[in-house]
Order: structure tokens, then sequence, then C-alpha cells
């Protein structure tokens, strides 16, 4: 039974981002690229999930331009099979990425969909929830553990969820949709003999006219401003004199 | 221009960063500090396949070539990490490569790349010839099928971490060729049997922890399949190695010189004094930024040399220009980011000590500044030899 992985290239997360100066987006010229954290994670746990002999292929598949089979490649590297880019030089918005990745899951039949809950560069943690509701299946969001009972296509994937105050643990009837969180596990790295055997893996390249989804769009971005330089400290001699600031000049007590 | 921003080479840049990520300044520090060797991040390095990048593939490597080779030591000195300790493997390996008989390759490269054999070393310094290597006193001489090796060889690195040592010996003497450069060849020597029969290991204690040696030959006999390639073709084969080692070592200090950079630039973005980040000060900006912008420069010869030697043109000028180019320019680095952290560039935790010490070697080995001007001059230039 398939796993399928959804990655997204990202801003790195080592990079200091800069605003573009009529403030229209997040500059990318030149900048470094990588895979979406969340989603090496996500491409982590169906590799474990396929060495431990739950699942038998994990397909990988990201949406933008040429320069995403690099981040397919590097999915490809860490162990997936197989790569599906659909090409668009959009940025499409969560909606539009769900309806796409819904035609690839009817296409595939994943016993399995594994997400990052959120991308790093919008932080829309849209998507995996969207995808649910669009192919009507069960969804374990924000994954701190994943283990698979029974097969794939039959069984049940018990999903612990990070939550307020603690931990819950769903059990979700397969096929269904997994979004991961942070701690769910340490991504590997690749190896070299790897790296050269996913120039060799399969990559399709399919357009959004190819899966018969017509992207719109219902959010328009107004401006992106960087965060305000944050304001120098200032040292108090008593507890006296932070109880009077604190009450007189922030008046937060 | 040579297209070096491409997917292939950044998924190598990517890899050996997030193996080097396991393996932080800390790490290296203590190393150091113990006067170590980094056992653990060669593993790391060797099981991920990094060591074997340029075997080919049907002998179990990734048949990549010097371009890749000089991307994954780089990224190890950029990472903050020091390639001297594995470099070795990368240039010796093109001398069994592009040398070595099918049946050296067969019986040898499956297991280097398996990570069970290690070609780090290669023996070809003495102490009383330095890099007038013609006049090796070291020789092996053909006694049935055997050779017998006596002599003295002088900074041979990495003995103690290898199986394997590639060796220079003379074997007609001097008087008796026509011209200097004949009658030397190399071979390739199993460290754990001469170590038995007849080669003494010395260590050299020195500046920058680095793990060399000074070997003595006393009768040591190898089997006569050792010689690599023809009997007294051996200078030849070397040169060709050399101008990987060079290309390679030009990359080493680029990753250096850019991992100067940016703890310099970090480190004058963030100290303040006098109420305002030191690096709003010229006196402390345009250092960095030139030091930059030789670096940068200084990387362009090295993809040309990459390029030539892919491509089996001759590499020689370009390997030696990058090489003191990158050299020359890893040491402004490291002297622009050794100011820039005034006191705290002597503090070990900051990391900038230790580089430097590093990087500095790379203006006297594997070849001195001063040799490379006079191989540009008489060569390039048909200046006179200055010697």
């Amino acid at each position: 039974m398939k796993i399928l992985v959804t990655v997204k290239r990202v801003i790195d997360y080592n990079v200091k981002v800069r605003v573009k100066a009529d403030n229209s987006d997040v500059d990318l010229a030149n900048v470094k690229m990588a895979l979406n954290p969340f989603c090496e994670i996500a491409v982590e746990e169906a590799i474990r999930l396929k060495e431990a002999g739950v699942a038998s292929e994990v397909i990988v598949v990201s949406i933008g331009p040429k320069a995403v089979q690099e981040q397919l490649r590097t999915a490809l590297a860490l162990g997936a099979d197989r790569a599906i880019q659909i090409d668009t030089e959009a940025m499409p918005e969560p909606l539009n990425v769900a309806k796409l990745l819904a035609k690839v899951v009817e296409a595939e039949q994943p016993g399995l969909v594994i997400l990052g809950k959120q991308s790093i560069d919008s932080d829309n943690n849209q998507t995996g929830q969207m995808l649910a509701a669009l192919t009507g299946r069960p969804q374990g969001t924000f994954a701190s553990a994943v283990k698979v009972e029974g097969t794939l296509d039959t069984g049940k994937a018990i999903v612990t969820r990070e939550v307020d105050g603690g931990l819950k643990t769903l059990s979700l009837d397969l096929p269904a949709i997994v979004t991961t969180d942070l701690r769910l596990n340490e991504p590997r790295y690749a190896k070299l003999p790897d790296i050269m055997k996913a120039k060799k893996k399969p990559l399709e390249v399919k357009t959004p006219a190819d899966l018969g989804v017509e992207l719109k769009s219902h959010i328009q971005l107004l401006k992106v401003e960087a965060p305000a330089a944050r304001q120098a400290g200032i040292k108090v001699d008593s507890v006296d004199a932070l109880v009077d600031k604190l009450k007189n000049e922030a008046k937060v007590i | 221009m040579f297209q070096h921003d491409i997917d292939s080479l950044n998924a190598i840049r990517e890899g050996v960063r997030s193996l080097c990520a396991s393996f932080d300044s800390a790490y290296w520090r203590e190393v150091d500090e113990k006067r170590g060797f980094p056992d653990e991040f060669v593993k790391s390095l060797t099981e991920a396949g990094w060591l074997a990048a340029m075997i080919p593939e049907e002998y179990g490597g990734s048949g990549l070539g010097l371009s890749e080779a000089s991307v994954i030591l780089e990224e190890v000195n950029r990472c903050g990490g020091n390639s001297g300790t594995v470099h070795g493997q990368m240039y010796n390996m093109f001398t069994l490569l592009r040398h070595g008989s099918e049946e050296q390759k067969q019986r040898f490269l499956p297991k280097i790349a398996a990570g069970e054999l290690r070609l780090q070393s290669m023996g070809v310094t003495e102490p009383t010839t330095g890099t007038d290597t013609t006049k090796i006193k070291t020789t092996a001489v053909r006694k049935g099928d055997k050779y017998v090796i006596n002599g003295q060889k002088v900074w041979i690195s990495r003995i103690q971490h290898s199986d394997l040592m590639i060796l220079l010996a003379r074997t007609t003497p001097l008087a008796e060729v026509t011209r200097k450069s004949e009658g030397m060849s190399i071979f390739l020597v199993d460290l754990e049997h001469a170590m038995a029969n007849g080669m003494t290991v010395q260590p050299i204690a020195n500046m920058v922890n680095h793990e060399t040696n000074e070997l003595f030959f006393d009768n040591l006999e190898i089997p006569a399949e050792c010689l690599i390639g023809e009997e007294g073709k051996g200078f030849r084969y070397i040169l060709d190695g050399l101008n990987a080692e060079r290309t390679l070592i030009a990359a080493e200090c680029i990753g250096d010189g850019r991992w100067f950079i940016e703890k310099a630039s970090n480190y004058a973005r963030e100290r303040e004094v006098f109420g305002r980040p030191i690096g709003k000060n010229q006196g402390i900006q345009f250092p960095i930024a030139q030091a930059h912008i030789d670096i940068e420069a200084a990387d362009l010869m090295r993809w040309r040399a990459c390029h030539e030697y892919d491509n089996g043109l001759k590499a020689g000028a370009s390997a030696n220009m990058a090489k003191y180019l990158a050299a020359e320019a890893s040491w402004k680095a490291a002297n622009v980011c050794m100011q820039t952290h005034g006191g705290f560039g002597f503090a070990c935790e900051y990391d900038v000590e230790r580089k430097f010490r590093e990087t500095r070697l790379y203006q006297v080995a594997p070849i001195s500044t001063n040799l490379i001007l006079s191989y540009v001059a008489e060569h390039l230039l048909e200046l006179p030899r200055s010697f």
C-alpha cells in the first residue's frame, strides 16, 4: 500500500528573511531555499513506515515551478520511491493546493497521506485539514507519534497529537490524512549513494490542467512588513521600582 | 563560465551540511583540545559514502569528479570542521584511478568504497630534499618478485589513520637517468605490513593538531605488484595527483574563508561598543568586505581548475593559481575574523583561533605559495628559473 507525502520548497530556515522594498512580499532573489522542515519530518515518517514493512511505496508530490524538483530529489535521496511535480508558476493558496492534492489522492489511492502541519513560509496550517475535507478521509493533525495497526487499506492509524495541556490519541480508519508536528521524528541525512540513486528515480511532471483543476484566487496579499525592531530594555534597581513601572508606565498590572 | 550552482552540486552541499550538523563546533574544539583525531566524524563521512565519491560505480563508489569532491571538502570546512583529516583519500584516489592497473582497482577500490580500507596517506616529501622532489633519496630496488625500500620521509599525514599509502621512491639512481624526473616510481603500500617489516613511524607534534609523521624505511620488502603504473614514471603520476590535491585544498580554503566571513559578519553586527554595533564602522566592515571579494574571486579560479581537470585538460596552471589565491584569501579572512573579534578571537570557545591555525597551514602545505609563484614565473611567463 502506498503512502503519499507532500513537500514544499521554502526559504531555508537559517536565512534571515528580508522584505522587498515595496512591501509586496518576501524577497526570494538569490536566497537559499530548502525543504520545509515539517515536510522533511513527513518524508522521514513515511520512509520509516516503509522500512517497517507497513508501506510498499512512498510517493512525494510538490507543487511549484521546475525548481521544486530539487526538493523532490532530496526526498527521493532520503528514500522516497517516485516523485510528482505539479508544475505551476503561481504560488497557489491552501485551498488550491488541497484541490490539486485531492486529485493526486484520487489517482494514486494512497492508504496514508502525510503532510507537514504547515510550511514555515506562509504558516497557514490549512492544507492537511482541507485535503481531509475534500477527500472525505479522517484526519490526525499535529502528530507526535504515528502507528499503523493492520494494513494501510483496511487498518487503523493510531495518531498521538500534541494539544494544549497534553497528548491526545486518536484511532483513524485508513485511508487517512496525517499532518506532522516537530517532535514526530528526527529526519536522517541523505547518503551520497542515495543522492546518486535519486537522480534515476522517476519524476513525473503534471500541470493543474492535467489534473482538471483551475487555480482560483480567494486571497489577496496586501502587504508584507518586517517585524518592528525590538526596543532596548532597561534595568531597574529594586523590585519596588519594577512594580511601579509595570503599574504606572506599562499599565499591565 | 562554468556551471557550478546546479542541483546536483547543491544536493551534495546539502548532504554534507546535514551530516556536519551532527558535528558542531564543540565537537571540533574537543578534538583539538585533546589533540585527538575526529574518529566519529570520519566514520560518519565514510559510512555516508562521501569518501568514496570518486570511485567508479562499478567498484561500489559514486563515480564523481573533482568538482564534486571539492564541494564535499569545502562544505566540511565551511561548517567549521577540518577536512585535513580526510582529504588524502580524495586526491590519492585520482592517482589510483588514473594509473592503477585493473587488478589493483579490483582488489582495493571495492574495499575502500565499503570503508574497510582507508587510502589516506601519500609519502613523497623527504627531510633533505623538500620540494626538490627529483632529488629524493628513498630507493626501491627490485629483488626478484619484491622491491626493497630504504630511506626516510617527512610530513606524511594520517599514517595512523590509514591502511594504505602511495609511496614515491627512486627505482633508477639519479646519475643513470637522462631526465631527472625519470627513474622514480610509485607504490601502493600496505601500512600494517610495512610497520611490521621495517617501516618506523615517528609522529610530529605540531601547531594544528594535524596527524603527521616521519617515516623510516629499513630494508622494507614489498611485493612487486605494489608498483602503480610503469616503473620509472612515478613522478609524472604524482604530479597529476598534485593538481587534484591543489584544487581540493583551494576548495577547503574557500570553505574556511566563508566560515570566517560569516563568523566575522555575525559578530560585527551583534557586538555593540560605544552604543552601536562595531560593524557600523567602515574600519571593521571594509576588511570583511574585501576578504569576501577575495574568496569569491579565488572560487572562480577553483572552478576553472575543476572544470579543466574533470574534462581531461591540462589543469596545472589553474590548480596552482587557485591554491595560491584561495590560501591567500582564506588567510586574509582568518586575520580579519580574528581582528573583528578582538580579544575574544583568542578565546578557544569562539573557534576563531583554531580555524586560524588550521587555514594558516595552507600557505605552506601541500606546497608553499613561493613555489607556486616560481612555477607561474618560470612555466607560464617564461622567466628564468630562480633556483
